[in-house]
């Protein structure tokens, strides 16, 4: 499924900007993500170990991000922009120099990318074959969702981070270290990122290059915001994204004579009739993007 | 005085950036003075690198203009590559299927290729005017859209050129590149195609500050930007200058896009990825200090950053990526005075401190 990669990402999105830091380095985090998972998985031949390695390196430029954003009240959107300049060009950098000056990593042998835990439990080829038969990684991420929803709803540190995002002020009051709940935040959002970046480049392909995440993060990110900053609501739209994509794949494999180009724009088209006929105003955190400066009045 | 910290703040970003791109290029191997060395050989080397650096550049200072001028009045236009796209399409269907005068020819394809890509990004102006939907999201659609959209028409017959991934040429009659006899006395400058595109980048850049700073579009668009409500409660229609905004946005992206295929490539070929000239013209933006003449110049360091930056790859073997690790750094640290602020001012009440030790 095409979803999962864009899953992972929008639930970074959905944790940063809950606790009030504005993250569109996301695509930067993705693709950094995407060329570790691709790296470690080919010298180390172990998909989970790359898995998690992506998510580290995801997390450490989203550590830059929160050292930029929350310790010197940086602009976000400009240290996102930053975020995506020094993820993609880390990860061809890092490229060249690891498999002699190419931009691509190389390939990863079918029996060592994610697995597919449910391969043969269905009769090949039925449909509940084409449906179920998916990449750990794609299980992972619903699963990822539903503990986000925990997390953010349900737990302590879940309200701590929203009422970071909407009041950080009142939080402090309370006693809540405002810049520690940020820091985990932000830095959750790289992991989830790198982890969309690794889905990508660890199951849904099998090696890393220039092109592969192009526009992804981005589109993960209005995912999230389609989906009202809940892991819920970013997990349809991501769904909605994942669907679009395949029926252009599917209907690319038929008769009909469709431009591919034409049937490509459909998921962006789609969108955007949506958000303009249902969605409405929507509103984020109220403390989204301001930075918060503890001694300030 | 702002000013003035501002100016300093860049630059030492700028220092910044390139120090820690030595520190990477050095930890993998490669000498940086001999990186930095090719690269500032590879940009004055000589007139003809100077021209190229120059066209490099062109598009990235309107582009970084359209990103500018959308900040100061309060949105954010990812959709400059978007914009910048159907710019490319329309300047090139006009240059192939117009039949006109020289001149008049040219001008008729920048025009339309500005209308269009005013519709194209005042549309996402619209959405948000009318139905509230963020900017950010809708512009991160319609970059798409057209990006398809220009790989579709390229893909048409009778726009395709036979046996290419491209489309048919413009015509010669829609160029804006220099006449070659004109250029044959001024020497190797004009072995590049060097076109009117960076005077009409620096034209444009110019008719912006005007228009921001001393007229009154340009008053109510800032104190949109500045305070929604306030200018709305002032009489002003923030509705309706939502949408001019991100229309003469739209229409300077789309204006890059023109003078790029107008000046240089005179054909649009079909694209596998997202080509980045909008994206680097956020870059643009912030190394600029979102001021439209500030743009002109991190532009061109832009612009000489890239282009110098390709040659080290053939030449000494780094890879040339370095230059978006250089590039994110300095925007990185732009992003935070306060921490160049807290920089500058350690070192300052050090060297005050070593002044009162050395006096006892």
């Amino acid at each position: 499924m095409y979803a999962a990669p864009l899953i992972y990402t929008a639930l970074g999105g959905v944790m940063t900007e809950n606790s009030g830091v504005v993250n569109i380095g996301l695509e930067g985090m993705m693709t950094i993500g995407a060329f570790i998972g691709a790296t470690v998985g080919y010298y180390s031949g172990n998909p989970w170990l790359a898995f998690l390695c992506a998510g580290l390196a995801g997390g450490v430029l989203a550590l830059l991000h929160a050292v930029a954003c929350v310790t010197f009240s940086a602009d976000q959107v400009v240290s996102g922009i930053a975020m995506n300049f020094l993820g993609p060009g880390l990860s061809l950098f890092l490229s060249r120099v690891f498999f002699e000056g190419a931009t691509m990593t190389k390939p990863i042998p079918l029996d060592q990318k994610m697995p597919r835990p449910l391969n043969g439990v269905f009769a090949q080829n039925s449909f509940l074959d084409l449906v179920f038969n998916q990449y750990a990684t794609v299980y992972l991420a619903f699963l990822l969702v539903f503990i986000v929803w925990y997390i953010l709803y349900k737990t302590k540190i879940g309200l701590r981070i929203r009422a970071v995002g909407e009041h950080p002020r009142a939080a402090d009051t309370l006693g809540i270290d405002v810049y520690k709940v940020k820091y985990l935040a932000v830095i959750l959002s790289g992991v989830f990122a790198g982890f969309g970046g690794a889905a990508m480049s660890l199951a849904a392909v099998s090696n890393f290059r220039a092109t592969l995440i192009s526009g992804q993060g981005f589109i993960a990110l209005a995912a999230m915001i389609f989906g009202k900053w809940t892991p819920q609501g970013s997990m349809w739209a991501c769904l909605l994204f994942g669907v679009a994509q395949g029926l252009v794949v599917y209907l690319g494999g038929t008769n009909i004579k469709v431009s591919s180009q034409l049937l490509a724009m459909i998921p962006y088209v789609l969108t955007l009739i949506i958000l303009m006929s249902f969605v409405g105003k929507v509103t984020g955190p109220a403390a989204n993007g301001v930075p918060y400066e503890k001694n300030k009045e | 005085m702002m000013k003035e910290n501002r100016l300093k703040f860049t630059i030492i970003a700028i220092l910044i950036g390139l120090v820690i791109g030595a520190i990477i290029l050095l930890a993998v191997g490669y000498n940086p003075l001999e990186a930095y060395g090719i690269m500032i050989a590879g940009v004055f080397g000589s007139p003809k690198y100077i021209s190229w650096t120059i066209i490099k550049s062109t598009p990235l200072i309107l582009t970084g203009i359209s990103v500018a001028f959308a900040f100061k009045t309060g949105l954010f236009n990812i959709g400059a590559e978007g914009q910048f796209i159907i710019g490319a399409l329309v300047a090139t269907l006009a240059g192939y299927f117009l039949h006109l005068p020289p001149v008049l020819h040219a001008i008729v394809a920048l025009l339309l290729a500005c209308l269009a890509a005013a519709l194209w990004g005042g549309f996402a102006g619209f959405l948000k005017s009318k139905f509230g939907v963020n900017e950010v999201i809708t512009t991160i659609m319609l970059n798409w859209i057209a990006f398809y959209l220009s790989n579709f028409l390229v893909y048409w017959d009778k726009f395709k050129r036979p046996n290419s991934e491209a489309s048919q040429k413009i015509l010669s009659s829609a160029s804006i590149a220099f006449p070659k006899e004109f250029g044959s006395s001024l020497g190797s400058f004009f072995n590049a195609p060097v076109n009117f595109g960076f005077i009409i980048a620096i034209l444009v850049a110019f008719l912006i500050k005007y228009v921001l700073n001393d007229t009154t579009l340009g008053y109510e668009l800032r104190a949109v930007g500045f305070n929604k409500d306030a200018a709305e409660y002032g009489g002003i229609n923030v509705k309706k200058n939502t949408i001019t905004a991100m229309m003469i946005a739209g229409a300077i992206s789309g204006l890059a896009g023109a003078v790029h295929v107008l000046g240089v490539t005179n054909e649009i070929s079909i694209l596998s990825a997202m080509e980045g000239n909008g994206f680097d013209g956020m870059a643009v933006s912030l190394i600029g200090g979102n001021s439209p003449i500030g743009c002109i110049f991190a532009g061109l360091l832009f612009g000489a950053l890239k282009y110098g930056g390709y040659k080290i790859q053939p030449i000494m073997g780094a890879p040339s990526e370095i230059i978006n690790i250089v590039i994110g750094i300095i925007v990185f640290f732009i992003a935070m005075p306060k921490m160049i602020e807290g920089l500058t001012t350690i070192r300052s009440r050090r060297k005050r401190g070593g002044e009162v030790e050395r006096s006892k």
